[in-house]
Parts: structure tokens; C-alpha cells; sequence
């Protein structure tokens, strides 16, 4: 996205709830957040998921861009200790996520802007949770940045 | 070359489950003229056959190269519009499903408005992502009509039956001498009250009927090479000279079974006499010769304490599930010997769960008397100055009242725990939980599946199970394998991690990243630089943010196609 267009996106989010990216996986998370559609759950519209196999794929830089380019968040609904492919994926995102905060950082960004849990795949509550406060905080972040 | 696609889009209704909250429509009219979409349409319900002839029909007269379906979730339907693709022509490959029904219109029920925004968002992501799909072919592997069956428990032996039922050669292998694990061990069992002996006995007379399965006893996996549907294994047979033997198979099933939970010394008076294990009391009530007796003494009273060694903080913190039952049972079993004992069940909590829950309440009409202890003030057990062997608890059914009965007997009802095999582990491959079972991929939609193909898991080396549900996930190990066999190809989905050679510069820092030893060096135009077996790969991406020169890909998850997918969601606000 050119830089014009990234102006655009910010001034079209302007009044709108904050923007979350989530990073889930399909065989752990991703149940899991369909569970909480499935219970009619409710969570901001805001709240946009994108399925992986498995967390320890996420490129930090993916997280970087989705907040330079509009997003107000990004959260990882992670494997956990549940990962089917990796026994150190816990080990391995938490690595991630520490990438992704240094490039942040670097971007301007505050570093509160990327969270993670665990999220099993019956945990549609836990999910509920994690992204009505996180989205909370992100309207937070929002309102102090406009003062 | 992304304009040049030629993308169908069809947007489903699910009756009124997606457009009673989100505005189908305006979906449809906002999608149709992203880059590459050729067709866009609503559908009443895309998965009906008649839904699924119509985009055959598009994909024909338009000559559709991608296809996007936005529906329900992608768990439910992917391999039906993968279908309609492949029918019609598209790589199946080329296909995306988006969620618009669990991730939109039933979780945003409270804002119409909302959730047609964010339909419009997620279907453009779809559609940006399936404008850079490549088309793939799956993984074909031809594959050998053997299985291998490591345990020789009642899952072990079930399988083995199974394998041989369908038509597939087995090779059984136990580490013991002598065939059915902890089953062959016990008298009548639950749910069936069956002998766990005669069981056993009589799935062993099945496997000698089979001239079709191989059992080796005293045996050991020691090796495994090859890869999915064609493994290698290394067998020792542990005889005074040791065996090394080598077998072809195109399936593993692991049925290694559990080890019961060993108390420590003190435990609850545990290596106090008179002071015992749920399978030592089991071998005292299976040898009881008209009435139960310990160390040549009558046995008057007993006193159960569940969940030792289960469900501790910081240690083994899940539910066995299976000790409760069994306690029941057994005491039941004590009843049938002589109604006169008195039984006392000091418990957390009972789960006895479905059907099983008769028992306890038929335990209870025999005599027993169940007592609830404090989850921070357990039961203590002592023997007196004069000898006497007394439990000592509080009883929240009873106000907290503080009770010491003097018994003959404590039994400590104890659950199962993972059996250490940390060689097996290793060479399988097979990742384990935190709770250190076998980790299946899906406890309920791929159960007896890892993310090693072809390696299944069956029995209680998965998590605590019962004999009946050990014997089902035997049969569906069978099931499973029976599917990968019998065609004698079998098809992998071709998602896995590729390495651009031009931008690898060979650091190795994949090679760490992978446990599967998928990645190996190679020399390329003179220059080394790594390669992923695509047979080997598992598609997990835990290699792509270790490469610091950005050259591995996961195929379906590309940088570029996720780079797409975020800068095309936020085109839409969403209010």
C-alpha cells in the first residue's frame, strides 16, 4: 500500500473501533474462536482473524506492517503447550512476539500494540476476553495519542 | 499478472444463519469489482448441490481460474468447494474459504452494520490472497500395504485384528513377554464385568487365527526411517542373542499404554502396611478366594482416598478419569464378596461420568459411604501406637466434621501417568503434551492423527482412557490407516515450506527450527543452500521468521499472500 493510501486507511478508521488483527491456527485456536461464533459471543467488529498451521510461522515483520499499515493491534491467539507440530512452540512465539515489539519500537509504535494468550481450541470465552480488553486498551492508546 | 486472474466470489446466505446479520448483498455489490473477480454472487446455501453445479457452471463459462466461497468456517466445507473447483477445472489449490458465519454474523448478532463491514473486509482478503495462488499438485506417495503396531495392549491387540480384518499385513511388537498389557492382568473389569484375562485371552486367539500378523514379543522399536506410507523400522527382539530385524511399513500405530501413578514414600501413609495402590487392592480383590483378605487377616474395613497423584497443582494436574469408575467397581466387587465390609470413599470429586455413574449409585446402595474432603486439607493416614491404621479427614457433607476411622485398609486410588519412553519419543517423533501423553492433532476432528503422517496414536499412551475407549481409538487407528493403505497411493497436502535458493545464503538456522529433519544442505550452481523435502515437511512454518535472508515460504501462507490479506482487510473501515 502506497503511503497515500496508508494516510487514507488511518483517516477512514477515525470515529471507527479499534482495528485487531488476530493471528490464530487451524487446528488449536481457530476452534476455538469459531466456539465463541458458534455460542453468539460478542467481540468488536473490529476483531479480523488470519488462520496459520502453527503460531512459531508468524514473521514478526507480518506484525509490523499490519500496524504500520492501519491495524491498532495484533493479537496471537497462540498454540500454547497444545502445538501438534512444535513441543518448544510456547518458547518459540514468545520469541516472536519480542521480535515484533523491537520492530515496533523502531516503527514508533508502542509495543503494547501486540498481545498474546493461549487459546485452546474449546477456549471461546477466553478468547471473548483476551480481545474485548485488548480492544479496550487499543481505544486507550487511540485517545492518548489524540490528546 | 494478478489482474489477469479470473476469480468466482459467491457470498452464502446459510439461510438466514449469515444474511440475517450480515447485508449479503452489499457484500456482493462491494466485492465485484476488486482486481481479478470475474463473478459475484449470493447463494441461499453455497454447500446444496445445486449451489455447487452453479459454480461448476461459472467456472466453465467464465473460465475461473480462482475461486472464493465465503460461508461457514473453513473446518466445515473446504474439501467440498475444493471438490466443486477440482470438478470444474480450478486447482483445487486455488480455492479460499472465508468465514464469514462463526467469525462474523453469528458473533456480531448485535451490530448488522458491523458485520457487513467486516464481511466486505474478509471477503477482500480472501479474494487478494487467491489472486496469488499458484496452482499445486498434491503430494503423491505410493504406499506399503504393511502396518506396524507397537504395544500389545487390549488397543494393541484390537488394532492388530482391525489391520489384519481390512486386508493389511501387521507386525505387532510388544517390550514384555507376554501379550495385553495391563488388561491381561486384571479379573473382571468395568464397564462390562468381563475377566480382563479371559478378554485378553480371547483377542489373542484372534491374532493366532491371523496368518496375516506377525508378533514379536520381548521387542523394541529401536529405529525408524523412510517417510510417510513408506516407513523403515528397526525391531530388536531381546533374546539371549539379540535380533536386529528390519520391516516395510506404510503405517505406525503407537498403543504403549500408561504406568500407574507410584506414590512417594509417605504419601498418604503410603509404605505404611496395610497401605495401597489402586492395582495392588485390584490384584488383592482378583486373588479374594471367597472372601478379601491382607497378609493372611480379614479384611473388615477399607478406606479409598481418590485422586492421588491426579489433578496436583505443579505436578500430574489432570483427571484421570478412569479411577473413579474402577474404585466403584471394585467395590462393588468387595460387596458381592461379603456385604459386611464397611467401605468409606473419601473423595474430591466423584466422576464417575455417563453410564458409569449406575455404579456409583449402586456402590452406594451396598454399603459404601462417600465422604468429600477439603481440596487443602487431605485426608491423613497413620498407624497408632497400638497398631491401629486410622484415616483421619474432614467431611464437607457433614458440616466439615472432623472423622477418624480405623480401617484395614487404605486404598489409594491412583490414575494413570504417561509411561516414560523417552528412546520411542524420540525416534517417532510425535510431540507430547504438557501432561507428557502422546498429543493427537485435533482431539475431536483428527483424534488418532499427529502431525507425523502416518503415525497414529491409539489406547492410553494418548491420555487416560478406559479398556472400551482404548478399543475404540484401536479401531479408528485401524480406520485411519485403512485410508492411507488400501489404495496403495495416498495423497499429502502439498502446504509445505519452500526455499528460494537465489536469496538462501546458507546460514542453517532452518536446520535448528525444524525437529522433523526436513531441511537439509545442498549444493546449488556451486553455491550451498538448504532443501525441504516436500515428503518430509509438516507444514507447520516454524522455519519462515528463523531465515534472516526472508527465502522460506510456506506454501497457501506465502509472505506475500498474508502481506495481501492485511492490506486488503483494512481497504474496508469497519464501524
Amino acid at each position: 500500500m502506497s503511503a497515500v493510501a496508508v494516510a487514507d486507511v488511518h483517516e477512514k478508521q477515525a470515529g471507527s473501533v479499534p482495528r485487531i488483527l488476530v493471528f490464530s491456527t487451524n487446528n488449536i485456536s481457530d476452534p476455538g474462536i469459531d466456539l465463541a461464533g458458534s455460542q453468539h459471543m460478542h467481540y468488536s467488529p473490529g476483531v479480523e482473524v488470519i488462520s496459520l498451521p502453527c503460531t512459531s510461522g508468524i514473521k514478526p515483520s507480518w506484525i509490523a506492517h499490519a500496524i504500520d499499515q492501519g491495524f491498532d493491534g495484533v493479537f496471537i491467539a497462540s498454540d500454547g503447550d497444545e502445538c501438534a507440530y512444535l513441543p518448544d512452540c510456547a518458547k518459540r512465539a514468545s520469541g516472536i512476539v519480542s521480535q515484533a515489539q523491537v520492530l515496533l519500537q523502531a516503527q514508533g509504535h508502542d509495543p503494547q500494540r501486540v498481545k498474546m494468550a493461549a487459546i485452546c481450541s474449546v477456549c471461546a470465552e477466553p478468547f471473548t476476553k483476551h480481545v474485548q480488553q485488548f480492544s479496550a486498551t487499543l481505544a486507550g492508546l487511540r485517545e492518548a495519542a489524540t490528546k | 499478472m494478478t489482474d489477469e486472474r479470473r476469480i468466482g466470489v459467491y457470498i452464502c446466505h446459510c439461510g438466514g444463519n449469515i444474511s440475517d446479520y450480515v447485508d449479503v448483498k452489499r457484500v456482493v455489490e462491494a466485492v465485484q469489482g476488486e482486481p481479478g473477480v470475474i463473478v459475484a454472487r449470493d447463494t441461499i446455501f453455497a454447500c446444496a448441490d445445486a449451489s455447487q453445479q452453479e459454480m461448476e457452471e461459472d467456472i466453465v463459462k467464465h473460465h475461473l481460474d480462482g475461486l472464493v466461497v465465503a460461508s461457514c468456517s473453513p473446518k466445515l466445507h473446504t474439501l467440498t468447494f475444493r471438490g466443486v473447483a477440482r470438478r470444474a477445472g480450478i486447482n483445487p489449490y486455488q480455492y479460499t474459504q472465508v468465514n464469514i458465519r462463526e467469525q462474523d454474523s453469528w458473533t456480531h448478532t448485535d451490530n448488522p452494520a458491523g458485520a457487513t463491514h467486516k464481511a466486505i473486509s474478509l471477503v477482500k482478503s480472501g479474494i487478494a490472497r487467491t489472486r496469488l495462488t499458484e496452482p499445486l499438485e498434491p503430494l503423491v506417495v505410493e504406499t506399503t500395504q504393511r502396518a506396524l503396531v507397537i504395544g500389545a495392549g487390549i488397543a494393541g491387540l484390537r488394532a492388530a485384528i482391525g489391520l489384519a480384518d481390512v486386508g493389511l499385513e501387521v507386525f505387532l511388537v510388544e517390550r514384555e513377554r507376554e501379550l495385553g498389557g495391563w488388561v491381561g492382568r486384571f479379573g473382571a473389569i468395568y464397564p462390562h464385568g468381563r475377566n480382563g484375562r479371559d478378554l485378553i485371552a480371547s483377542l489373542v486367539d484372534e491374532v493366532r487365527k491371523r496368518s496375516s500378523i506377525t508378533v514379536f514379543t520381548n521387542a523394541e522399536l529401536m529405529a525408524k526411517s523412510g517417510s510417510f506410507g513408506n516407513y523403515v523400522a528397526a525391531i530388536r527382539i531381546n533374546t539371549d542373542l539379540p535380533e536386529l530385524i528390519h520391516v516395510e511399513v506404510g503405517s505406525i500405530i503407537v498403543a504403549t499404554g500408561f504406568d500407574s501413578y507410584q506414590p512417594e514414600a509417605g504419601e498418604y501413609g503410603y509404605g505404611i502396611d496395610g497401605v495401597v495402590t489402586l492395582p495392588e487392592f485390584k490384584a488383592l480383590v482378583d486373588g479374594a478366594n471367597g472372601s478379601l483378605t491382607y497378609h493372611g487377616r480379614p479384611v473388615r474395613t477399607i478406606a479409598y482416598i481418590y485422586c492421588v497423584g491426579s489433578r496436583q497443582p505443579g505436578a500430574n494436574e489432570y483427571c484421570s478419569r478412569y479411577c473413579c469408575a474402577a474404585t466403584t467397581h471394585a467395590a462393588l466387587e468387595v460387596a458381592a464378596l461379603d456385604g459386611q465390609v464397611h467401605q468409606y470413599h473419601l473423595y474430591r470429586d466423584i466422576r464417575t461420568y455417563g453410564k458409569y455413574e449406575l455404579m456409583y449409585t449402586e456402590s452406594r446402595k451396598r454399603g459404601s459411604v462417600y465422604m468429600k474432603f477439603p481440596e487443602d486439607a487431605p485426608p491423613e493416614v497413620s498407624r497408632d501406637a497400638a497398631g491401629r491404621l486410622t484415616v483421619t479427614t474432614r467431611d464437607l457433607l457433614t458440616e466439615g466434621q472432623e472423622l477418624a476411622i480405623p480401617t484395614d485398609l487404605v486404598v489409594l486410588v491412583t490414575g494413570m501417568v504417561p509411561r516414560k519412553n523417552e528412546e520411542l519419543m524420540s525416534l517417532l517423533k510425535v510431540p507430547v503434551g504438557t501432561d507428557g501423553f502422546f498429543n493427537e492433532i485435533h482431539p475431536k476432528l483428527r483424534p488418532v492423527e499427529t502431525v507425523v503422517d502416518g503415525v497414529l496414536i491409539a489406547g492410553a499412551c494418548q491420555g487416560p482412557k478406559n479398556s472400551a475407549e482404548s478399543v475404540a481409538s484401536g479401531l479408528a487407528a485401524v480406520t485411519q490407516s485403512a485410508a492411507i493403505l488400501k489404495k496403495g497411493v495416498a495423497e499429502l497436502d502439498p502446504l509445505v515450506a519452500t526455499v528460494d535458493a537465489d536469496a538462501c545464503t546458507w546460514c542453517d538456522k532452518c536446520i535448528g527450527a525444524c525437529p522433523y529433519s526436513a531441511i537439509e544442505q545442498v549444493e546449488v550452481g556451486g553455491r550451498q543452500v538448504a532443501t525441504i523435502s516436500p515428503a518430509t515437511c509438516k507444514g507447520c512454518g516454524g522455519c519462515v521468521p528463523v531465515c534472516p535472508e526472508d527465502a522460506i515460504d510456506l506454501r497457501g501462507y506465502t509472505d506475500a499472500q498474508i502481506r495481501a490479506a492485511i492490506d486488503s482487510m483494512l481497504e474496508e473501515p469497519v464501524a
